[in-house]
């Protein structure tokens, strides 16, 4: 196969980016995109050109490092899929793709395609998590869990915090990330004594990194690649509110 | 060198427990006093650095990723294992150390074993507590399963996503302490090496992958936690960017490396597709709980495998090893993989991968429970092969994994560098010459949870350290040596790009030093790799400057690395003349093909010293000694 490819070039953060033109040869069906974009920094090498820099470790779709928007869509065209888990067999002959860097005013870009999500970093270190030091935990069979709220805590605890959520979202909102980890530790006995305050540190830190208003677009869930659901939206506004009328009570 | 093991004294289920009682504590009002460096931020690492930070020392901890969560440790997928004996089936401390001993092909030194299986039942309870999501029966209590290498079902999970969710509690924990200020953590920042003062290790030498500003950060010790090497054979199931140099820098400051040919095999890894394939993708060996492995019977049968009746199939590891079937370590099923692809029996087509079959569990369990253990798992095989394993069988091939041979550590996962301690898969100590599935998560967070947050403070309480800043001109010579290095990368303007190199090194290890060794092999591959590496420091093209992100300048880097240690990983393969675990040399083997160990000249970890660029490296030895489970030859039949 053989593709047309724009991407976003840009040096640094300061710099002036632009969508450059490169032809993507001899791409093969099994290759994932990925490895289509080595194929084509390899050839910009071979030229003496700076390679695309974009983000990837695991190639798994699980570290969430991949990060990119094709075609104006977060992770591309098909459904629960990290770009790095996409397969060229799902493009064709002659297709020209737009490569672009997640955009939000909270992911500023770095260079090229990789952008900086240090703000999802900086809304756990505001409260998700379950406050215990090691070595002060009971046997772990001490508290039964019912396994629907295990395994719906798990639901929302596969977030792989790649950003495509935010990335897609019209209004640049984090509620689906945030919401997804709130969920998964107020849906457990263990992460019941800090509910409230976890939701509403969580929620103020989200608005201070620059976030956008969650408005039930629900763009966010149509590019999961882990599909997690807006239901947890819903879910973390309800928390968010009893636990601030509770708060204005005391 | 000195190569003293530390194990202290006294019955082996006493000895952990007396050393906690006997190491000296640092007052509670002075760890504050103390900054640790911690790098890496996977399983290790990030525990680690949160249980120190939550003990009261300053740490600054390190990763190259844009965020401590998206270390390696993520993609594990199985299980880990721990002696809860939940299930009641047996298990116990004793039975989770023996099968580690075995399972390692008595290569691995037993006080450690036994501490490891004695801390396992804590980590689950730590883990559970932090909120980690683990599978669950339908009474609320946690479920287990079964692994390779074990009669019991001692394997705690979360879905297939089982080292993403204790990586996140860990990560989690850290970030408590990010917040709370105990914990600096540094995103996308490289060492590059370590700084050694009065020879002990008091700090590293790092790039900013952003600015490429090379910068040394000092403290009172150093815990290094950078993961495994396997990247070193190019195609491996690590992430891309895993890499060796950290510890290799460390080996040529002075930190001994032990059994760098101890490397392990994954049995069921998705086959290679094609040349520009770029990693290997791992289906979990969980797998193998429900699957059945299988080839034709006949070569070159071009049936489909639907259409292939039972009694011409071949079951080979049911046939071979019928008390363990599917469940042999995964040494012994990747080899017998292998073998049969090497006979011409192997499927697909390439002819490089055998079956993996579930119609047998689908029709048994129905598709539903089975979707519920594995789906994510069919989900992500039929992703990369257009192929639905509930449909038709998965194609299945060995690829390299893991690496047991790391940094020498003593009993303390202190190396031979005094105030330089090795956690996880960046050290040797727990697995010998083969890792038992689901125990790499278990050592990795008994090392950091529980293990160096005692020892190093032991370290700390009795040593006399000098103040040391930044500035210290000695800072600045290792700064010196890491700018020239860059700037030689940058300048030697060849051909040829460091993946290039990287996939023809990997090449050479994989047919020489990989699933079978043997002497004229390696003989061969430690004349190719000179001349590999010879042509690399002449046609390297690294395009762009060391002043910005420059990903090849990465690759370049950790390139260079793989090229000494792919050497030292032969060397070593070479003068052990036995086989052992995944060691598996030609030359010996039981009239069955099996792994012959000799035990009278090879019982000891080979620790190799740096020597100096250009010489021969200085092997030492520590011998092992099996006073709790006897020396046996392993048998899974
Ligand atoms: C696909 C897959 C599945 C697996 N499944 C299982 C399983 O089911 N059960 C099991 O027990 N084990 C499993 N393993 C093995 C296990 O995941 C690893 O051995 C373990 O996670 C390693 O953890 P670690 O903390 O030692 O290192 P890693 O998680 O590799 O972390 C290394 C850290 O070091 C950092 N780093 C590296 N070099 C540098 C440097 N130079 N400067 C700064 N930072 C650096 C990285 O940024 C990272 O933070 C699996 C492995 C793979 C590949
Ligand atoms: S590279 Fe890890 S999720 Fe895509």
């Amino acid at each position: 196969m053989n593709l047309t490819l724009f991407v976003w070039r840009q040096e640094d953060a300061n710099a002036q980016g632009r969508m450059e033109k490169y032809e993507a040869q001899a791409i093969t069906p099994d290759m994932s995109f990925l490895e289509m974009l080595d194929v084509v920094n390899l050839g910009l090498i071979a030229q003496g050109r700076a390679p695309i820099a974009f983000e990837h470790d695991c190639r798994e779709g699980i570290c969430g490092s991949c990060s990119m928007m094709i075609n104006g869509v977060a992770h591309g065209p098909r459904p629960a899929t990290a770009t790095c888990q996409l397969h060229m067999r799902h493009f064709k002959d002659g297709d020209t793709l737009h490569i672009e860097p997640w955009r939000s005013k909270a992911f500023p870009v770095i260079k090229d395609l990789v952008v900086d999500r240090g703000s999802f970093d900086r809304i756990i270190q505001a409260g998700g998590y379950v406050s215990v030091n090691t070595g002060n935990a009971p046997d772990a069979n001490a508290i039964p869990v019912p396994k629907v709220d295990s395994e719906l805590a798990m639901d929302a605890a596969a977030c792989i915090g790649c950003g495509a959520c935010v990335a897609a979202c019209p209004n640049g909102s984090a509620a689906l990330f945030t919401s997804a980890k709130i969920s998964h530790l107020g849906l457990l006995p263990q992460g019941g004594p800090e509910r409230e305050i976890r939701v509403l540190r969580m929620v103020e830190a989200m608005d201070e990194e620059g976030f956008g208003n969650c408005t039930m677009h629900r763009e966010c869930e149509a590019v999961c690649p882990k599909q997690i659901s807006t239901n947890f939206i819903a879910r973390m506004n309800r928390e968010f509110l009893r636990a601030s009328l509770k708060h204005a009570k005391t | 060198m000195d190569l003293n093991s530390q194990v202290p004294s006294g019955p082996i289920e006493k000895k952990w427990d007396q050393h906690r009682f006997e190491m000296k504590l640092v007052n509670p009002s002075n760890k504050r006093k103390h900054t640790i460096l911690v790098v890496g931020s996977g399983l290790a690492g990030a525990s680690a650095a949160a249980s120190l930070a939550e003990l009261g020392y300053n740490v600054k901890c390190f990763c190259y990723q844009d965020s401590p969560r998206r270390a390696h440790s993520i993609a594990a997928q199985g299980g880990i294992n721990a002696a809860k004996n939940y299930p009641n089936d047996g298990d116990s401390i004793s039975r989770l150390f023996y099968d580690t001993v075995k399972g390692g092909d008595f290569r691995s030194r037993e006080a450690n074993v036994y501490r490891l299986a004695q801390i396992s039942v804590n980590i689950i309870d730590q883990c559970v507590a932090q909120g980690v999501p683990f599978a669950r029966e339908y009474g609320g209590l946690l479920d287990n399963r079964s692994f390779g290498g074990a009669q019991v079902s001692r394997t705690f999970y979360a879905r297939g996503q089982t080292g993403q969710q204790l990586l996140l509690g860990a990560y989690q924990a850290l970030e408590r302490q990010i917040h709370l200020r105990k914990v600096q953590m540094f995103p996308r920042t490289e060492m590059l090496d370590l700084i050694v003062i009065d020879g002990k290790a008091r700090g590293i030498t790092a790039r900013n992958l952003v600015t490429g500003t090379i910068e040394s950060f000092v403290g009172d010790a150093v815990v290094l936690a950078t993961g495994g090497y396997g990247n070193v054979f190019y195609l491996s199931t690590n992430a891309k960017n895993s890499n060796a140099t950290a510890i290799w820098r460390a080996y040529k400051r002075g930190a001994a490396f032990a059994n760098p040919c101890y490397t392990q095999i994954h049995p069921t890894c998705i086959p290679v597709s094609g040349h520009y394939q770029s990693k290997l993708t791992l289906m979990s060996e969980s797998l193998r709980n429900d699957g059945r492995i299988w080839v034709p019977l006949k070569k070159g049968d071009p049936r489909p495998p639907n259409e292939i009746p039972r009694q011409e199939r071949d079951y080979f590891l049911e046939r071979k090893y019928p008390s363990f079937g599917n469940l042999v370590p995964r040494d012994v099923a990747s080899r017998n993989a292998k073998q049969i692809c090497d006979e011409g029996r192997g499927v697909g087509p390439t002819g490089q991968s055998v079956y993996l079959d579930f119609a047998e569990a689908l029709e048994r369990l129905g598709e539903e429970t089975i979707r519920e253990k594995y789906g994510n798992l069919f989900e992500m095989y039929e992703r990369i092969t257009a192929e639905n394993p509930y449909k038709v069988p998965m194609r299945i091939y060995p690829a390299i994994h893991y690496t047991m041979g790391g940094l020498w550590v003593d009993y303390n996962l202190m190396s031979t560098i005094p105030g330089l301690f090795v956690a996880g898969e960046a050290n040797f100590s727990d697995h010998g010459a083969n890792r038992l599935g689901a125990s790499a998560l278990m050592q990795g967070l008994a090392d950091g949870y529980f293990i160096i947050p005692y020892t190093l403070g032991n370290y700390l309480a009795s040593t006399k350290l000098e103040k040391v800043t930044a500035e210290d001109p000695r800072c600045k010579q290792t700064e010196d040596g890491v700018s020239a290095l860059t700037h030689q990368l940058l300048s030697i303007n060849g051909q040829r790009p460091a993946d290039s190199f990287h996939q023809e090194l990997g090449k050479v290890l994989w047919e020489d030093c990989g699933m079978a060794r043997s002497e004229a092999g390696l003989k061969r591959a430690l004349r190719k790799i000179p001349e590999i590496r010879e042509e690399f420091w002449k046609d390297l093209r690294v395009i762009g400057a060391n002043e910005e992100l420059n990903q090849e300048l990465e690759k370049a880097g950790r390139v260079a690395d793989y090229m000494d240690l792919a050497e030292l990983i032969c060397r070593d393969a070479l003068e052990r003349a036995e086989s052992c675990g995944c060691h598996f040399r030609e030359e010996f083997q039981t009239p069955e093909g099996e792994a012959k160990r000799n035990d009278s000249d090879f019982c000891y970890v080979a620790a190799w010293e740096f020597k100096g660029r250009g010489q021969p490296p200085a092997l030492h030895k520590e011998a092992l000694h099996f006073e709790n489970v006897h020396l046996t030859q392993r048998s899974y039949k």
